[in-house]
């Protein structure tokens, strides 16, 4: 129990920071390799303070992490929390997938029902 | 045979959205989600679980009322109408007889056809990011589980701390 509530606030975590379409972007920056600070702000009309700011939040939800190079302090991205909110969207994904699969059969009966009647109907019209 | 792979976003921090393509036209489409007849026929949870009792009043302010069942266990949930614009849109509230997430979600269907596939769009709006990512972690049955096993190892706690003095 205390490890789903653990799991949750990382989920938590995980989803607000991705909620913001530059912090989704810095991701995808770092997703092809590590990058410093000036490099990552470089692409947005932004302040650095601004980008920090989005880091840190990137860094809490443990998205990315320091490298341990001193002086340029690179970001780099951390895949294990991504992963595991994907994996949540795929098995909530699966829920729906399971009940449409019976609404497809449902409406191909729907379907061949439709059709007959439209005719019957011009029968009965003639 | 199936038309499309379902799409879930966590979009924002409170609302999920689902898709799903139909290789039907969208009055059908509209129908198998807002007749009981139809609905039965789809819409109930994987291991078991059955759409016993629906009732819908179709209607801006209408009520509707379902109950999902597996052996003894019964699940309830309902909502209102609020915007019904046939075969195109329909907004309801949803709210669990027993919710396992806060407040009453709002749900916004859309029926959109081109060439014969009817695209639906799922828009669940929740109170809260708790709430939306509640329900992420455990749609449906799956939360009324959760229930029933987080009770069990809360026994399974108890048992083992009076055990163990």
């Amino acid at each position: 129990m205390r490890y789903l509530s653990t799991q949750s606030r990382q989920l938590d975590a995980t989803f607000a920071a991705l909620a913001d379409p530059t912090r989704r972007a810095i991701l995808a920056r770092l997703a092809s390799g590590e990058a410093s600070v000036n490099d990552l702000a470089k692409p947005f009309k932004m302040s650095q303070p601004a980008i920090s700011k989005h880091l840190r939040v990137l860094e809490n939800a443990g998205l990315i992490s320091k490298s341990l190079d001193k002086q340029r302090r690179p970001r780099r991205i951390e895949a294990a929390p991504l992963k595991v909110a994907n994996e949540w969207i795929e098995r909530y994904r699966q829920f729906w997938e399971v009940r449409y699969d019976h609404l497809d059969l449902l409406l191909e009966e729907m379907m061949i029902e439709a059709k007959p009647k439209t005719k019957r109907r011009r029968k009965e019209n003639e | 045979m199936s038309s499309g792979k379902v799409t879930v976003e966590a979009k924002g921090e409170r609302e999920l959205v689902i898709t799903r393509a139909f290789n039907a036209p969208k009055d059908l489409v509209f129908q198998a989600h807002t007749e009981c007849r139809h609905l039965k026929r789809w819409m109930f949870g994987p291991d078991g679980w059955s759409l016993d009792v629906c009732e819908i009043d179709l209607n801006v302010g209408g009520k509707y009322r379902w109950v999902w069942k597996k052996g003894e266990i019964e699940m309830g949930a309902g909502g209102e109408y609020r915007v019904v614009s046939r075969a195109d849109r329909v907004v309801c509230t949803e709210q669990f007889d027993n919710p396992w997430y806060a407040g009453e979600a709002v749900s916004t269907l859309t029926f959109d056809e081109s060439g014969g596939v009817t695209t639906l769009t799922n828009t669940m709006l929740y109170v809260s990011k708790e709430a939306r990512d509640t329900v992420l972690q455990s749609p449906m049955e799956e939360g009324l589980t959760l229930g029933y096993d987080r009770l069990e190892s809360l026994l399974d706690e108890s048992a083992a701390a009076a055990g163990g003095e």
